[in-house]
């Protein structure tokens, strides 16, 4: 925004914009983590210093870059700012989230059918840790201020552009102000804000500030009034509230439709992701801007001591070997390195050998969870899921997942049929073709727009799922009932456009998301097979069954009705019990009440129960029973007003033991900007670009 | 149709009541029922040359019930055996599609159907028809009404005299069943016997009075003939001494009705004794005939791959392998067309009564 214009790098902005280029990751200018508040004085400075451009002017040019192209679209983003900040406030204070989604239609006159509205207000509220009522204004009525873009660490605030924007949109729409309910704890004040922005200047003009009463102990509500369209179906707020559901099965989400139902999405897992961590760049993961901006800002006075403290992976042995590769001097002050050394540097950096950066730093949603996602907002009949180990892809560390919801839950397989009407002659039983439904997510936070362009797209429509049993013509998505869940979790995800939409096919993210479904579709396949030989060995029985009674029926009329029936019919059934696999086709039908074998993170669901991971499935079923989730106490440890992280010694297995919940709230307060926020290219154009822009004119004094 | 005759446990009723004892003495021995099935196809059957009959070979299928191509059919064969039993109590006889509809209905607990539709049901009747050695008159099933008999020939049918001289052009129609029991040959004048493949030119003989003019018989089956027809032209031919002669058109499908006429055929090879009549002769359409009674090229027909396929089958044949049919059917084949008998009329509407005919007969321009 703003910032952009005060730096030098006017010409690399237009040229970001315009050829897409692929974005990185904004360093992460190390600074120990000092109070909370400092930080966040500091990006209030920086606000300070920026130079005054028309928000609004620039808003209107970049509605689409920000997911406000049309009112549907722009609903939709409007409730994802929200939502998105909500889990990231919840999930980073170690709260597990309640959050509650309200859509009303706003009407200047008589009332107005959902569909027919063009007026919404959104109302997002959460059970978070609050915010503290002096950056209220700031956060929810200035542009580009936050507390995420500068860190190199999985969020979801990769997404759009910010609750700020979602506000001005509103404002822009609807003229109306964004109102904020926040409160801290139990013992603070819940504080009430309306601000609109000052959009000559962007900073906020705040309308009405009290304190009042509000039943919640902690947390905070945002609500919107925004020009939009309401509409079911694809891409719709009710599918992404649906799909966030999935992948968030530790949210417990509430949703109040424009039409006045409330859907309730429980808390199926009641254990919060491990908090990820926040990693320095790794050397491969930059690109030549980047690097110049690094050596502007770095607090290091030598360069072989920037390169070991503003990078991961690099021992001050490792920078002197590099310098010297480089010819430069370790003792060089970075700042005065340019032009051609600072490219021989920057070479030299991709050329060395250096370990991939550590991995730890990303938290995945992790194969119980996706599993009690998938299990809970799909009917199927098998469920299975695989988090891949994490991989590296130019200097980036992610970890794909994948999941597959397969099948119609035998109880509603058997619903249509109930009615058994005999068949005349020429008809016949109909099969339905349907094709697979593929759900994409990048940190968690679901995919809806741009599919056939993303990288977990592709990768599907290249898996062989004619190998697993599926149906599946040349180059298109697999028949059968069944829905594929692909995600990505990163610390940078690298969109293919700046609305983020679709991820970047690089080779290595596509091998890490095909082998997940290849895993997936090898336990899928193992299924249906098991699952088709026992249906064939039960169906011979069963026709033979069938058949036992006409022909005991016919003997018995042919000998005069004086047959013993019954002791036909049971020599009968005997003979075909012992000539079609007798109980080895009971144990592989599951009617022994065995689970599974060679089915690791799996349920499959039978007309007979569950099998597999059939402790979680209990959990999932039993939260969905109740509204008001009992468990999450258990987990909170005692439900205190305190937003302790909730982990501390009481997952057991979980990997969080090793990631000590961290409380990184801000690190420092940075106004986000557009272009440099994650742009990036296909793979053609090798080393991620970072756009040096971005940094250059954040830090620019 | 019913008819009422009395008796007791029948013979037949009996065989039937055989399938119900193999069920129930497999069952009790923990066997696997098992019905024996004559086998109904080329491979089965043999031609007798110095009878110049085909016959049924005694190869044999296995029609088990637990087994999973089979069960069904079991199933099917036992349900018909208990419709056939059932007619033979009430002594009722009745058609192959009401067999059909007898004996399907949807399985209990099940949306199968015993049987899908009647093509499932009539080979399963001539299964029995071959496995239990009785006729199909004896099962008490007839088929449809499918033939027409006109000329100087009376019969007793239900104690109605039919004189068949008397009947105007649409003659007599051939009931399925033509055993004396049912139908009686009181009187039968004629000289020859003429069997013609289809109704449109046995229509054209008899408005012709053709049979009055030559002192014949005029049957027609419609096609290929069904059993009532080949068993009345038998028993005319056996019993009355009439010569047979088969009127088809020149093609493959024509050459082979001949031959049914004659050797019998080769799916209820076990009726030819009944049936065939080995001295039939065949009068045309030969593949000679087009250029003998100068038939123009235009009305002849391109054989199609099938007919040359068939056609290729016939000369296979233990009984085409006469010179004179082997040089018949490769006449066919090397012209490439085959001819309708309508095609005859375009010469003159009465081409076929008055010119072709006379001349064949004259001529005696037949094949044997
Ligand atoms: N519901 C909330 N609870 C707590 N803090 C919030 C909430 N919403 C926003 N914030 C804070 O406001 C900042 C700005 O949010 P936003 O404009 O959406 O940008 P981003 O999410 O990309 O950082 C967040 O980084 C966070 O620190
Ligand atoms: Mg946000």
């Amino acid at each position: 925004m703003g910032k952009k214009k005060d730096s030098a790098s006017d010409t690399e902005d237009t040229e970001s914009k315009s050829s897409a280029p692929r974005a990185t990751p904004e360093p992460v200018a190390k600074r120990p983590a000092a109070v909370k508040p400092a930080e966040r004085v500091t990006a209030v400075e920086m606000g300070a210093r920026q130079r005054e451009i028309s928000v609004s002017e620039f808003f209107t040019k970049n509605r689409h870059l920000l997911g406000f192209d049309n009112p549907r679209k722009a609903l939709l983003t409007c409730v994802k700012e929200a939502v998105d900040n909500a889990l990231d406030a919840c999930e980073e204070a170690g709260i597990l989230p309640d959050v509650t989604v309200k859509l009303e239609v706003v009407s200047n006159g008589g009332p107005v059918a959902p569909s027919q509205a063009n007026r919404f207000r959104v109302t997002v509220t959460d059970n978070g840790p609050g915010i503290v009522r002096q950056q209220i204004p700031r956060i929810f009525a200035k542009l580009l201020y936050g507390s995420k873009f500068h860190r190199l660490r999985m969020s979801r605030g990769q997404q759009g552009i910010g609750i700020s924007a979602a506000g001005m949109y509103g404002q822009l729409t609807t003229g109306k102000p964004v109102r904020i309910i926040s409160r801290i704890g139990p013992k603070a004040a819940a504080h009430f804000f309306e601000v609109q922005i000052d959009t000559k200047k962007n900073e906020p003009l705040v309308h009405e500030n009290k304190q009042i009463d509000w039943e919640q102990p902690r947390g905070t509500q945002v609500t919107l009034e925004v020009e939009g369209k309401y509409q079911k179906g694809r891409a719709s707020v009710d599918e992404w509230l649906e799909q966030t559901s999935i992948a968030n099965p530790h949210v417990k989400l509430i949703y109040g439709t424009p039409e006045g139902e409330t859907k309730e999405y429980p808390r199926t897992y009641h254990e919060l992701p491990p908090q990820p961590r926040e990693i320095k760049p790794h050397p491969y993961g930059i690109e030549f801007g980047m690097l110049l901006k690094m050596l502007q800002d770095t607090k290091s006075h030598t360069l072989s001591g920037f390169l070991a403290a503003d990078f991961c992976r690099v021992s001050p042995q490792l920078a002197d070997e590099i310098c010297k590769a480089a010819k430069v001097s370790p003792e060089a002050k970075p700042r005065e390195l340019k032009g051609p050394v600072a490219e021989t540097l920057y070479k030299t950096l991709q050329e060395t050998k250096i370990m991939a950066p550590p991995t730890n730093c990303i938290s995945p949603i992790g194969e119980k969870a996706i599993l009690a996602g998938l299990y809970k907002q799909i009917k199927g009949e098998f469920y299975t899921a695989v988090s891949r180990p994490p991989a590296v892809y130019r200097g980036n560390p992610f970890i794909i997942e994948a999941g597959l919801a397969y099948g119609n839950r035998p109880q509603d397989q058997n619903k249509p049929q109930q009615p058994a009407m005999p068949k005349a002659e020429g008809e016949h039983e109909e099969e339905d073709s349907e094709l697979a439904r593929v759900i994409r997510y990048a940190n968690r936070v679901p995919l809806l727009y741009q599919q056939s362009a993303c990288s977990t797209f592709k990768a599907v429509l290249s898996t062989s799922w004619r190998n697993y049993g599926l149906t599946q013509s040349r180059g298109a998505i697999p028949g059968g009932p069944m829905v594929i869940f692909v995600h990505m979790a990163s610390v940078w995800v690298p969109f293919t456009s700046e609305s983020k939409e679709a991820i970047a096919d690089y080779d290595e993210i596509q091998k890490e998301i095909t082998l997940a479904l290849r895993e997936c579709g090898r336990r899928l396949g193992l299924f249906i097979r098991r699952r088709e030989r026992a249906a064939s060995e039960f169906r011979r029985r069963n026709i033979f069954e069938l058949y036992i009674e006409e022909v005991v029926e016919a003997c018995n009329r042919l000998k005069g009705g004086t047959l013993p029936k019954q002791k036909l019919k049971e020599q009968l059934q005997k003979i075909a019990t012992s000539r079609t696999g007798g109980q080895k086709t009971d144990e592989a039908l599951g009617k022994t009440g065995t689970g599974p074998e060679g089915l690791p993170h799996s349920i499959i669901v039978t007309a007979d129960g569950v099998e597999g991971e059939t402790a979680l499935a209990t959990q999932v079923e039993s939260s969905q029973g109740v509204v008001a989730s009992p468990v999450e106490p258990d987990l909170l440890g005692k439900p205190s007003p305190s937003d302790k992280p909730a982990s501390k010694g009481k997952t057991t297995k979980s990997s969080r033991a090793k990631h000590p919940p961290k409380k990184t709230t801000a690190q420092s307060d940075q106004a986000r900007l557009f272009s440099g926020d994650s742009k990036t290219t296909k793979k053609s154009s090798g080393k991620p670009a970072r756009s040096a822009k971005t940094a250059v004119s954040r830090k620019s004094k | 149709m019913t008819t009422t005759k009395t008796k007791k446990t029948t013979p037949v009723e009996k065989k039937l009541i055989g399938l119900a004892d193999i069920v129930i003495q497999s069952a009790e021995r923990s066997k696997d029922p098992t019905f024996q099935i004559p086998i109904r196809a080329l491979s089965n059957v043999s031609f007798n040359e110095r009878k110049g009959l085909i016959e049924m070979g005694s190869k044999k299928q296995e029609r088990s019930f637990f087994n999973v191509g089979m069960a069904k059919r079991f199933m099917q064969t036992v349900l018909v055996a208990d419709a056939l039993s059932e007619l033979q109590r009430a002594d009722l006889t009745t058609s192959l599609r009401e067999i059909y509809y007898r004996t399907k209905h949807t399985i209990k607990d099940s949306h199968e159907n015993t049987f899908d539709a009647q093509d499932e049901s009539d080979p399963v009747i001539e299964d029995l028809e071959v496995s239990l050695a009785t006729l199909r008159e004896e099962l008490h099933v007839s088929a449809e009404n499918r033939g027409s008999i006109v000329g100087p020939v009376i019969f007793g049918d239900d104690g109605d005299r039919v004189d068949c001289s008397k009947l105007g052009k649409g003659g007599y129609s051939v009931p399925s069943i033509v055993e004396p029991e049912y139908l009686e040959i009181r009187r039968c004048t004629a000289d020859f016997l003429l069997l013609v493949e289809k109704g449109t030119q046995w229509n054209r003989l008899s408005e012709d009075k053709f049979w009055r003019r030559y002192n014949c018989i005029l049957l027609t089956g419609n096609g290929q003939p069904p059993r009532g027809v080949r068993r009345l032209a038998c028993r005319l031919h056996e019993e009355h001494r009439l010569p047979v002669y088969v009127l088809v058109d020149n093609d493959p499908w024509g050459y082979y009705i001949y031959s049914v006429v004659k050797q019998g055929s080769i799916n209820l090879a076990f009726e030819s004794q009944r049936m065939a009549i080995p001295k039939a002769k065949f009068v045309g359409l030969s593949s000679a005939d087009p250029e003998r009674y100068e038939l123009p090229r235009n009305v002849g027909i391109k054989l199609n791959e099938k007919d040359i396929a068939r056609a290729k089958e016939l000369l296979n044949y233990q009984w085409f392998q006469k010179p004179a049919w082997q040089a018949e059917i490769k006449r066919m084949l090397a012209s490439g067309l085959k001819y309708e008998l309508d095609a005859l009329a375009n010469k003159d509407f009465q081409y076929l009564t008055k010119k072709y005919l006379p001349r064949k007969l004259k001529e005696k321009d037949w094949l044997d």
